[in-house]
């Protein structure tokens, strides 16, 4: 393997794991940025979003690319509910004991899918169109690789039109600029934010899914690492920024690969790095690489 | 201050009647009751500890588990017989430095609540400027990077193979005497101008540092309390468990500490003890629901995991319904948790 | 007559249930395994092979034998109190467990204290029975089993370069590692035969920094224990990247999971293991498959079976002790030898491991097949 090569293999591995990270922090940076607050249930959404399309897949006649859609569009109403449930009555009380609620949460989701789904790793059917690999010069690629950020742009697009050219999108800016005006103006601040976790639970399946593709195993605490890590994906790019959080993303996956590549010695130390980062950037950067007070939030 | 009596006056109470509880448990029960009785006090000490981080300065932390590894490891390698640190460490011999080093219980203790301390000082200088959530993940950070370090410096702590043959010193009277000395030491505290000053941050930053506190200063005290305590209670538990390994101190030991905090009542204490007893029991004495129930005419089998959902979900019942904690009154006497 | 009749049929009521009590009265065995948490497919495995010994056998010395499973949680502190709760509350002559080294670590100290025996079912690592007179294991150690496989690398495959991916937060792949690593180096008479030493956590799902790393250094072989999981995920990624050279690994491979998730990418894959489904290494061993595969419907797996062993083992030492006294069993144990198990003849040493002979396997066809047996050098 030649010197290039070997560091073009580096380089494709580094962005196909960031654009699962980008895929992922979106969701959370859209919550953040209307509510203010880390969903930490927000990696156990993505683990459920799986399991749901992973059932839908192989226990019903719904076709994959249907459940796709089918398995996040659940997950969404799960998110919804979960709002309804621990969130919204705390909207008020002090962030710790929103907080605490958040990671009660996040521990019920983990054990309920012990109790559900069984403790045992399972095989996620992946499309055989979706996961085989083509090499270019020597460096292999799985097309998966390919279609993630596709899927993250197409998300994009439609978020960006969803924002600014909708109602809905647009009282979900002024929350989130004016949380106290906009319920002024006569916003129906309860349905905007149920939408809002909607979306961002319907963005986490989707990036479950596409990690499922990815890496098919799947496990009830399987959103637990991908989930904080996108989160200081989110965090690098500036929270409450979907361009920041998508950059944050990519990075955060270069520089786990970039470590292991440069200093093998290391590799034992990959799942510090990215907290290591996080401590960095929220000393030195706090509002994140892209985000300043000025950045329009979602 | 004729209250101030009164609640001293309740406390001694309490202090003799746990040592002659002590001494009868001690005579009368078997080692599993007396193994939970010691969990118990371990878990006083743990609860207060974050108590006083997360209950009365009003920060979020979730780092209590990499100061208890901290901690263990400190005791571990510090009490350790020199022989059994060569058996331990057949892979890679350990440090020289650390190799013919034996000390006492009670410094093995002290040094362990020291060290943490420390880290926790080094820790918490940079982070305690963020906010809540911020500070939660970045300490949670932490705590992460010390299993991780631990995991990979094998000649200090031998790795993933873990560590055993730590002398059994913890005791009843180690563990409680250690719980009731954190009782002290937590009401003392907030009795005194410090507390104040952690209660005035919790309420309001702004006018807390307004009104000429030092927010740095103070941020950071509790911060180095509350790791030293949690360093102690690494410690204990390490000598109680006789064995540990960096894969103890992950998240869910936080969680259960928190679970004992959110029990108890943020910001109280007599809540706190008997949130960590009660939990601590309840996690033995729910062992039920993961086994299977025999009804006589059906056998249920028994769903491993449901007592982790029930736990989970009592957390969330606490917070969203009785946020002052259960088994304090309503109207606290003392640092209730403002509505804001 | 009638009333003489009664008052007799009262008697040898009574008389039957006393004496049926005096027997009943059961010999009771802990079960200490994680059924829930990361380790919890372990345990079910292994509670599995358990529960068909006791059906299998359920009484001994004329006494009806009780198992009592307790869950822990794959958790150190809940493992402690899993064991003396069996011990206090259940006062169980003896205790079978755990799967993961280090949850049997942790009930090391009561047993010993307690002076209760432990029969280990497939904990690996050397610290579990050292320097514990009570603890002792149904299954050979890391250092055999790291070494086995390097000699299987050398001679079998002529491999003269191997690389070394470990799960650096897991005991049982750190400590195979570097018997395998040890071994190599021995074997090929080559200091730097080992290329490339590369490490991962549990719970990581991409590896293509590592194996790129791997990858560009060509060892003929790659020696890659841990998790079945991480591992399959591993060996896929590995495939993916174009790494088209055998991959070697331990026991924890031996789950259907391996097959599933893995797919196509484990073909070829080899490993060890204490025992196989396809060729009976004993009489007891093809007995105990027809009874499992009658039992639950599928193929025993190596766990079930040191699970079955670890049962066995304990009831045979209580008849031939004749008492079930926990001392008695004790002792008893540390003096097995030749006991023949599904699992192989075992012969427990001075440290109470197991000597016996380690099956080597290989994924053909989405099954595992057996390839050879290696017997212990005594």
């Amino acid at each position: 393997m030649g010197n290039l090569s070997l560091f073009l293999q580096h380089l494709t591995n580094g962005i196909s794991l960031g654009s699962l990270y980008a895929l992922i922090a979106i969701g959370y940076t859209m919550v953040y940025g209307i509510l203010r607050l880390i969903n930490f249930a927000h990696g156990d959404i993505f683990m459920l979003g799986v399991y749901l399309t992973y059932f839908g897949i192989l226990y019903t006649a719904i076709p994959w690319w249907l459940m796709f859609i089918i398995g996040p569009a659940l997950t969404g109403v799960v998110g919804l509910l979960l709002e309804r449930v621990a969130y919204k009555p705390l909207r008020d009380s002090p962030r710790i004991t929103i907080l605490i609620s958040a990671i009660g949460a996040s521990f019920l989701l983990q054990n309920l899918g012990i109790v559900l789904f069984g403790g045992r790793p399972r095989a996620f059917p992946v499309p055989h169109i979706l996961n085989h690999v083509v090499k270019v010069r020597g460096v292999s690629i799985n097309v998966i690789t390919f279609i993630i950020p596709v899927v993250t742009i197409l998300l994009l697009i439609g978020l960006n039109y969803f924002i600014t050219k909708t109602k809905t999108g647009m009282a979900m800016r002024a929350l989130s600029r004016d949380y106290e005006t906009a319920s002024l103006m006569g916003i129906d601040i309860n349905r905007i934010i149920s939408v809002t976790f909607f979306m961002g639970s319907f963005l986490a399946a989707v990036g479950g899914i596409m990690w499922g593709a990815r890496y098919p195993q799947l496990m009830p605490l399987m959103g637990v690492m991908p989930g904080l890590k996108s989160f200081i994906a989110a965090v690098v790019g500036g929270i409450g920024n979907i361009a920041g959080a998508v950059a944050g993303g990519f990075l955060l996956g270069l520089g786990e690969i970039m470590l292991v590549a440069l200093l093998p010695r290391l590799t034992g130390y990959r799942d510090a790095f990215a907290f290591v980062v996080l401590i960095i950037i929220l000393l030195f950067k706090p509002a994140g690489l892209m985000g300043s007070t000025q950045t329009e939030k979602v | 201050m004729r209250d101030k009596r009164r609640t001293d006056l309740i406390a001694l109470a309490a202090l003799v009647c746990t040592v002659v509880v002590l001494l009868l448990a001690n005579r009368y029960l078997d080692d599993y009751k007396i193994r939970i009785i010691n969990l118990s006090g371990i878990y006083v000490t743990l609860g207060l500890s974050m108590n006083l981080i997360n209950g009365f300065t009003g920060l979020f932390s979730l780092g209590h588990a990499g100061f208890m590894a901290v901690g263990a490891y400190t005791v571990a390698l510090l009490t350790m017989p020199i022989p059994m640190k060569e058996m331990n460490f057949f892979f890679q011999p350990i440090v020289p430095w650390l190799a013919n080093v034996e000390v006492g219980f009670l410094p093995a203790l002290l040094a362990a609540g020291l060290i943490s301390a420390f880290l926790g000082v080094l820790i918490g200088a940079p982070v305690l400027r963020l906010r809540d959530d911020y500070l939660a993940i970045a300490t949670l950070g932490f705590a992460e990077i010390i299993r991780v370090v631990f995991t990979n410096t094998q000649s200090l702590t031998n790795g993933a193979l873990g560590l055993k043959g730590i002398p059994n010193y913890t005791n009843t009277w180690w563990s409680w005497g250690v719980a009731f000395f954190t009782i002290w030491f937590v009401s003392f505290l907030i009795r005194g101008s410090y507390g104040k000053a952690f209660m005035a941050i919790r309420e309001d930053e702004v006018a807390a540092e307004a009104m000429g506190i030092n927010l740095f200063k103070h941020k950071v005290l509790s911060f180095a309390f509350a790791s030293f305590f949690a360093g102690i209670a690494g410690g204990l538990l390490a000598s109680l468990l006789g064995t540990i390994d960096p894969n103890m101190f992950r998240i869910t030991l936080t969680f259960n500490i928190l679970l004992i905090v959110v029990l108890g009542g943020l910001g109280r204490i007599a809540g706190t003890v008997v949130a960590a007893v009660i939990v601590t029991v309840m996690m033995e004495a729910l062992r039920f629901l993961d086994e299977s129930i025999n009804l006589g005419f059906i056998q249920l089998k028994g769903i491993p995991g449901m007592r982790m959902v029930v736990f989970s979900i009592i957390l969330i019942l606490v917070v969203l319904l009785r946020k002052e904690g259960l088994f304090t009154r309503l109207k606290g006497r003392e640092s209730s948790y403002a509505e804001n | 007559m009638k009333r003489i009749g009664l008052a007799l049929l009262v008697l040898i009521l009574a008389c039957s249930s006393w004496v049926g009590l005096a027997f009943a009265q059961p010999i009771k065995i802990g079960v200490f395994e994680p059924m829930t948490g990361p380790s919890a497919a372990g345990g079910e495995m292994t509670v599995e092979g358990i529960e068909l010994a006791w059906e299998i056998k359920p009484e001994v010395l004329g006494r009806p034998v009780e198992i009592i499973v307790v869950d822990n949680k794959s958790d150190k502190v809940e493992a402690a109190n899993a064991v003396s709760r069996l011990i206090e509350r259940d006062q169980v002559v003896a205790i079978i467990g755990s799967y993961g080294s280090s949850l049997s670590m942790a009930a090391g100290d009561i047993v010993k204290q307690k002076q209760i025996p432990a029969v280990g079912c497939s904990p690996t690592n050397p610290l579990v029975t050292l320097n514990n007179d009570y603890y002792f294991r149904v299954c050979f150690i890391d250092p055999f089993q790291g070494t086995v496989m390097a000699s299987y690398a050398v001679n079998e495959l002529g491999a003269k370069t191997a690389a070394v991916i470990q799960d650096v937060t897991q005991d049982y792949s750190v400590g195979l590692a570097k018997y395998f690593i040890d071994a190599f180096r021995k074997l090929t008479g080559n200091p730097n035969s080992i290329v490339e030493i590369s490490s991962y956590n549990t719970g990581d799902q991409d590896f293509t920094a590592q194996l790129t790393n791997v990858k560009n250094k060509n060892p003929d072989v790659i020696f890659a224990p841990g998790n079945y999981g991480e591992s399959a995920l591993l060996i896929r990624q590995a495939r993916d990247l174009g790494i088209d050279v055998p991959f070697l690994g331990g026991d924890t491979w031996e789950a259907p999971e391996f097959l599933s998730i893995g797919g196509e990418a484990v073909e070829g894959a080899v490993f060890s293991t204490h025992f196989t489904a396809e060729a009976p290494v004993t009489a007891e061993s093809g007995y105990f498959l027809d009874a499992y595969r009658q039992k639950y419907g599928k193929e025993a797996n190596a766990f079930a079976a040191l699970g079955y062993d670890a049962y066995m083992v304990i009831l045979d030492v209580i008849e031939k002790v004749g008492s079930a006294d926990p001392q008695a069993i004790r002792d008893g144990l540390a003096e097995v030898k030749g006991f023949v198990g599904a699992t192989g003849v075992i012969s427990l040493d001075e440290n109470g491991d197991a000597v016996k002979s380690a099956v080597i396997n290989k994924v053909e066809n989405g099954r595992f097949v057996y390839l050879t047996t290696v017997e212990p050098e005594f």
